[in-house]
């Protein structure tokens, strides 16, 4: 087991691991790795290679377009049956794995915990799936009569040639209810990031915008890139709920296809997962003028400024009267626990390697503790999730981002927002800021080292070289690094906790950085016998 | 309701899958890969297969799961993924430092045509593979059986690798095993130990996929078949394949390629098909059943005759895969319990036949289906009809248990919330004591917390 190194006056330098890292890659994947592994300046522009091909035979954590597509944007909406259509696996491991949890109303659609498939055979890959495909719908619908249904497209779909759209408005025409297909092939990006991509648009041009409904609230808002793992969802609709604040929709935790038909009825949308959901904010404000904004509900600290926020945006005294109202008396209770927490695990060492947010926003629950992160990365962000929006304009386009379709955004003349332009406006020129996501890097320590689509092989010499107290990453990283003696906290599932957003949530983040910082049994790896002179045994049985 | 849309009603399905019971071909390949020493799995596909799989894995294990990928973009797609491939074995060989490759197909690699075996000279001829250092390749299509049959296909390629043909015979013979647990494959070498059978074990996840915490990550830990035992199995007096959907393929490639000769046995789970797995052991290794074995059949015989009346009759419904429900369900049967609904994603014909054999005279309600639209959701619609007693299968019927108050026993893959199936076997007698033990416990923890409190019973 590692010993943990004493960092309090600075990060170390660590070029000295990033040549040891190189050393062992071959010299064209060095020549390229290199550039996605940056030793932080926060009062620096520095670039940093993303979302680019990962090197054939790394161990990476990135997974594939389909998952980003199925798995993370459309898994966790309940009210929607998801096929897939493909050979039986790709279906059966996004099959209720991401631990989307939902709260359907008795007699609501659900079908998070089925999963569907078309089965494909071999028959299908020679002679084409689409029969098949269009049985399959006219079953799901005699049995379940669902809303909605979603087709999603695996490896072999768009290879043999099956049009997933056409069958998608065939059926749709057919059945009378809304069907729409989704070109997310496994190949299609260099990682999830694609597929999330993929699923903005499919979402955006099919879904949102069917329902026109009148007002339900005061202050309207969606949430967007909020995917209720573990719960977190169910956290900050309880925290608007109290507010006053009618939440429409969130893409799409604890969600409903229903309820994003409406969601374009929203006076402001807050963008949580900047990463694989930016897209429908920007189209939303496009086509509707609703403008957005970044939140962020992971950190108490991070928490009370987005409700701020939210009630700068609306402007209205009694929001922000209630808005502060819960922030004191919910940081009492933070405080309390923190209080008690902090003294006990000041100063440790976190590392963290996950997603296109999480490795940032987890930041500010483990500084609210007083924990160090000394090298943190994502798994299939782009740049500007590292360096901020601003870079956006400079981020060259290439053949893998190429293929994803850009969708020309018209106004809506009859429902676009005047009022919400207006709006924005006004707040601009008082220094409120919009779109206002400056990415991870600025937020980090000096020296600290940033790594885009960590590897297996860096992920041991992290640990060699840091020896980090916790290891933040998902359920592939998990076992590698307890082996090594660290533990290490699944941000993907929480490993099975949480909820971990706004105040309760920071407490349970808090309680479960206690236990597993405090815990003795990393100490009792080597057996007591280990660090004894050997007794040379003369009564062995075999003697 | 957990799955409040499943009813009793059952319409017929010919397109669609709800629920499968089985997935797809490359992680059956990925495991078996794991079970030969200092062998890296390697994923010729696009990278959400080799994330899917080896999380899969890891939640069943909690253990790592070491496997690479060619991660294929869409230029791979449409040009063929042999460039990927050789920049994968290159940085593979040099990263990672593995002895073996053990390359699998997927979906989108065999549907491009991308030939492995073409490849794989290729990447020899190139250099591209060290010396001393071995690439073993299998197609293993997704949309081709179930990820029994890349189990199949990948014990398969490395027959077809290394076993070689010397003058001299071994006094050994050859276990291929099926798709079972660390925990059995420790146990049937404790059983040839005990039978003084010399055997090569093929593949063996023990020590790879149930590793102590020792505060050191072993990329490839201490266990697996090793290469000169996959060597020496070409000279061995004969092979036992433990499951014809995961061995014979495999059993069948060493007679042709070595002429070892082969005898097909279940799995060895319960009374019978442990009977026949020692007596085939037995005589492939010419020695005499040791009485320890049939004290420990003695064992179990005694606690089911103990504990008979809390059994019989009971209605159960098993899914899973064939080579490990068939025994399984001679096993029920033969405890006078009624396996009512049986159903494997995992195609072939010998299922239904088997399942005759087994229940037409026990059991003949027995419901029973293999291949396409045998899923989760059909045994689901029938248990609405009229109800089970328990329920076997991997974590997914716990769905099912919670929604009909049904005890439920895990078996399987896979089983990703509760542990124990990597350090307890379920094979052999002992094995039968350990599966005995689980279903009385799940049965009367049922009675324990639902009965009348006058009726609640403190010896049972």
């Amino acid at each position: 087991m590692p010993k943990r190194r004493d960092y309090t006056n600075g990060l170390p330098d660590p070029s000295a691991l990033r040549d040891e890292i190189l050393k062992k890659y071959p010299p064209k994947i060095a020549k390229k790795r290199i550039k996605g592994m940056v030793i932080n300046d926060p009062n620096e522009d520095q670039e940093i290679m993303s979302n680019v091909r990962t090197i054939p035979g790394i161990i990476t954590q990135r997974g594939c377009t389909y998952a980003g597509c199925k798995g993370v944007v459309l898994g966790p909406t309940r009210d929607i049956i998801n096929l897939v259509h493909g050979p039986i696996g790709c279906s059966f491991y996004a099959w209720l794995t991401r631990r989307n949890q939902t709260r359907p109303l008795e007699g609501e659609d659900n079908y998070i915990t089925y999963s569907f498939s078309t089965d494909m055979q071999d028959s299908n890959i020679v002679f084409g799936g689409e029969a098949k495909l269009k049985e399959a719908v006219r079953e799901a619908y005699e049995i379940f009569k669902p809303k909605a249904i979603g087709i999603f497209s695996t490896c072999p779909v768009g290879l043999i040639g099956d049009d997933v759209h056409s069958v998608s408005r065939d059926m749709k025409a057919e059945l009378g209810i809304n069907i729409f297909g989704f070109s997310c092939e496994g190949y299609r990006g260099v990682s999830q990031s694609a597929g999330h991509h993929i699923a903005n648009n499919g979402v955006f041009k099919n879904v949102v915008g069917l329902n026109d409904r009148p007002r339900a609230g005061k202050f309207q808002v969606n949430l967007l890139g909020e995917y209720n793992i573990g719960g977190d969802a169910f956290e900050i609709e309880a925290l608007f709920e109290e507010a006053g604040i009618t939440l429409l929709s969130t893409f799409s935790g604890n969600s409903t296809i229903k309820s994003m038909e409406y969601s374009h009825t929203a006076d402001l949308n807050m963008v949580m997962c900047h990463r694989s959901i930016n897209y429908i904010a920007e189209m939303m404000e496009e086509k509707y003028g609703i403008p957005w904004i970044k939140v962020s509900f992971v950190g108490a600290t991070s928490t009370c400024k987005s409700l701020r926020k939210i009630a700068d945006y609306f402007g209205d005294a009694g929001l922000k009267a209630k808005v502060e109202e819960i922030i004191a008396r919910e940081m009492a209770k933070v405080e309390a626990v923190k209080a008690s927490v902090k003294p006990k695990v000041e100063g440790k060492l976190a590392m963290m390697f996950v997603g296109g947010s999480r490795a940032h926003h987890y930041q500010d629950l483990f500084t609210e503790l007083g924990i160090r992160t000394v090298s943190a990365g994502y798994e299939f962000a782009h740049r500007d999730d590292y360096e901020g929006r601003k870079v956006m304009p400079t981020i060259k386009i290439d053949a893998d981002s190429r293929n994803i379709e850009e969708l020309t955004i018209t106004k809506d003349e009859k429902l676009f927002r005047d009022d919400l332009v207006e709006k924005k406006a006004a707040l601009e020129s008082n220094g409120f800021e919009f779109k206002d996501y400056n990415g991870m890097m600025p937020d980090m320590a000096k020296n600290s080292l940033v790594i885009d689509d960590v590897n297996h092989w860096e992920t041991e010499k992290l640990i060699e070289f840091y020896k980090p107290d916790v290891f933040c990453a998902g359920i592939k990283e998990k076992y590698v690094v307890q082996k090594a003696g660290v533990p290490l906290k699944q941000l993907h599932s929480y490993d099975y906790g949480g909820p971990y957003t706004c105040f309760d949530g920071a407490i349970n983040f808090y309680v479960e950085m206690e236990r597993m910082l405090a815990t003795n049994i990393w100490k009792m790896i080597d057996a007591p016998w280990k660090n004894e002179s050997e007794l040379v045994g003369s009564l062995t049985i075999d003697a | 309701m957990l799955l409040r849309h499943t009813t009793k009603e059952v319409k017929e399905r010919n397109a669609l899958t709800v629920n499968p019971a089985k997935t797809c071909q490359p992680v059956g390949a990925m495991y078996a890969a794991l079970g030969v020493h200092g062998c890296l799995p390697h994923s010729h596909g696009s990278q959400g297969c080799c994330s899917y799989h080896r999380s899969a894995l890891t939640r069943h294990y909690k253990e790592p799961v070491m496997a690479a990928t060619s991660s294929f973009t869409e230029g791979s797609s449409v040009f063929g993924g042999q460039a990927n491939l050789m920049q994968a074995i290159e940085t593979i060989f040099s990263v990672y430092e593995p002895e073996i490759i053990a390359i699998h197909s997927t979906c989108l690699s065999e549907t491009i045509g991308d030939d492995l075996n073409q490849m794989a000279i290729k990447a020899r001829e190139e250099g591209k593979v060290p010396l001393g250092k071995f690439i073993v390749q299998a197609a293993t299509p997704s949309y081709v059986g179930s990820h029994v049959t890349g189990y199949a296909n990948m014990l398969d390629a490395f027959v077809k690798y290394f076993p070689e043909k010397t003058d001299e015979k071994r006094r050994q013979i050859n276990l291929l095993s099926g798709w079972v647990e660390p925990a059995d494959m420790r146990e049937l070498k404790r059983i040839m130990k005990v039978m003084k059978v010399k055997s090569v074990l093929l593949p063996d996840t023990s020590d790879v996929l149930d590793t102590p915490m020792t505060g050191k990550f072993e990329m490839y830990p201490k266990g697996g078949t090793t290469i000169p035992e996959m060597v020496s199995m070409g000279d061995s007096m004969q092979t036992l394949g433990l499951g014809e959907w995961a061995t014979e393929k495999a059993a069948i490639t060493l007679d042709n390629q070595c002429k070892v000769p082969f005898e097909l046995t279940d799995i060895p789970v319960g009374i019978k098909a442990t009977d026949r797995f020692i007596q085939a052991l037995a005589k492939a290794g010419r020695v005499s059943i040791p009485e320890q074995i049939s004290e420990e059949r003695g064992r179990l015989i005694d606690v089911i005759t103990d504990m008979h009346q809390y059994l019989y009759g009971k209605r159960v419904a098993v899914y899973g895969d064939p080579d490990n429900i068939i025994p399984l369900i001679e096993f029920l049967v033969d405890m006078d319990m009624k396996p009512v609904y049986i159903v494997s994603g995992t195609p072939g014909k010998r299922f239904e036949e088997r399942m005759a054999e087994i229940l037409s005279e026990r059991v003949p309600e027995a419901k029973y289906k293999n291949g396409p639209q045998a899923d989760i959701f059909q045994i689901h619609q029938w248990i609405k009809d009229e109800p089970v007693d328990l329920l076997i299968g991997n974590t997914y019927g716990k769905y099912i248990a919670r929604d009909e108050n049904i005890p439920f026993v895990r078996m399987g893959f896979p089983i990703v919330d509760r542990i124990g199936h990597s350090y307890f076997s379920t094979l052999g007698y002992m094995g039968g004591l350990r599966i005995v033990e689980k279903i009385l416990g799940a049965l009367m923890d049922k009675q324990d917390a639902t009965c009348l409190e006058e009726k609640f019973e403190l010896v049972m």
